[in-house]
């Protein structure tokens, strides 16, 4: 299944794109797709932490990605 | 009555008080962050800001109204600045009225660390020789 995976702050830099689109297997699980980033931008690993919003809200590792989930890349935030 | 607001225009704590007026509150905190001009010995020239605006708005808003059920909080207001600031200038403002001034101090300062833990709002520090996305790293 195809994912579209939306990216701000250090994420877009490592990314080079405020957007990129994924091919995944069904039922991919957001640990996966971790791992999938990582391996194909190693930037990611640096991070002090990385974590995924599916519909506007944080995931757990296990969660099971669906056709046309809005997964957003949330690298570690730094408001106020 | 819960506040929040993401904005690309100057921030003003009288906006967030007067979210927050109440003849029941006892005590009204408000928070209000701005833009040092050092960082680790190095000049700050700006600092961007960027959001994931719906998310943000609501993990703003869970802050709120855990904060309302946590310490009685009567009203919380809780604005943000988005876009590029200048030194000095207010990226976050954040009040918070309660019947008894202990509990406006407690949940002020949960609200201002919570805040910079979950809600998805990214600064970058621009310098004189270059330019960091702020705790990207460890």
């Amino acid at each position: 299944m195809n994912v579209k995976l939306v990216a701000f702050g250090i994420a877009r830099d490592i990314l080079r794109s405020s957007e990129v689109q994924m091919d995944l297997e069904e039922n991919a699980s957001i640990s996966s797709l971790k791992t999938l980033l990582s391996k194909r931008y190693p930037d990611f690993e640096k991070l002090k932490s990385l974590r995924l919003a599916i519909n506007e809200d944080y995931q757990d590792d296990d969660y099971k990605l669906k056709e046309n989930d809005e997964v957003v890349i949330i690298p570690p935030v730094s408001g106020g | 009555m819960i506040d929040i607001q993401i904005k690309e225009t100057p921030l003003d704590e009288k906006d967030c008080l007067s979210a927050v007026a109440d003849e029941g509150a006892g005590g009204t905190t408000v928070f209000i962050g701005t833009v040092r001009s050092m960082t680790k010995g190095k000049t700050v020239i700006r600092l961007e800001f960027e959001s994931y605006i719906p998310m943000a708005k609501k993990e703003m808003q869970k802050i709120a109204e855990y904060i309302t059920e946590k310490w009685g909080a009567l009203h919380v207001s809780i604005h943000h600045r988005i876009g590029s600031l200048e030194v000095g200038e207010i990226p976050v403002i954040i009040a918070v009225a309660t019947p008894h001034r202990k509990a406006a101090f407690e949940a002020c300062e949960y609200a201002i660390d919570t805040l910079k833990e979950t809600v998805p709002i990214w600064k970058k520090e621009v310098f004189e020789d270059g330019e960091v996305w702020v705790a990207a790293h460890p």
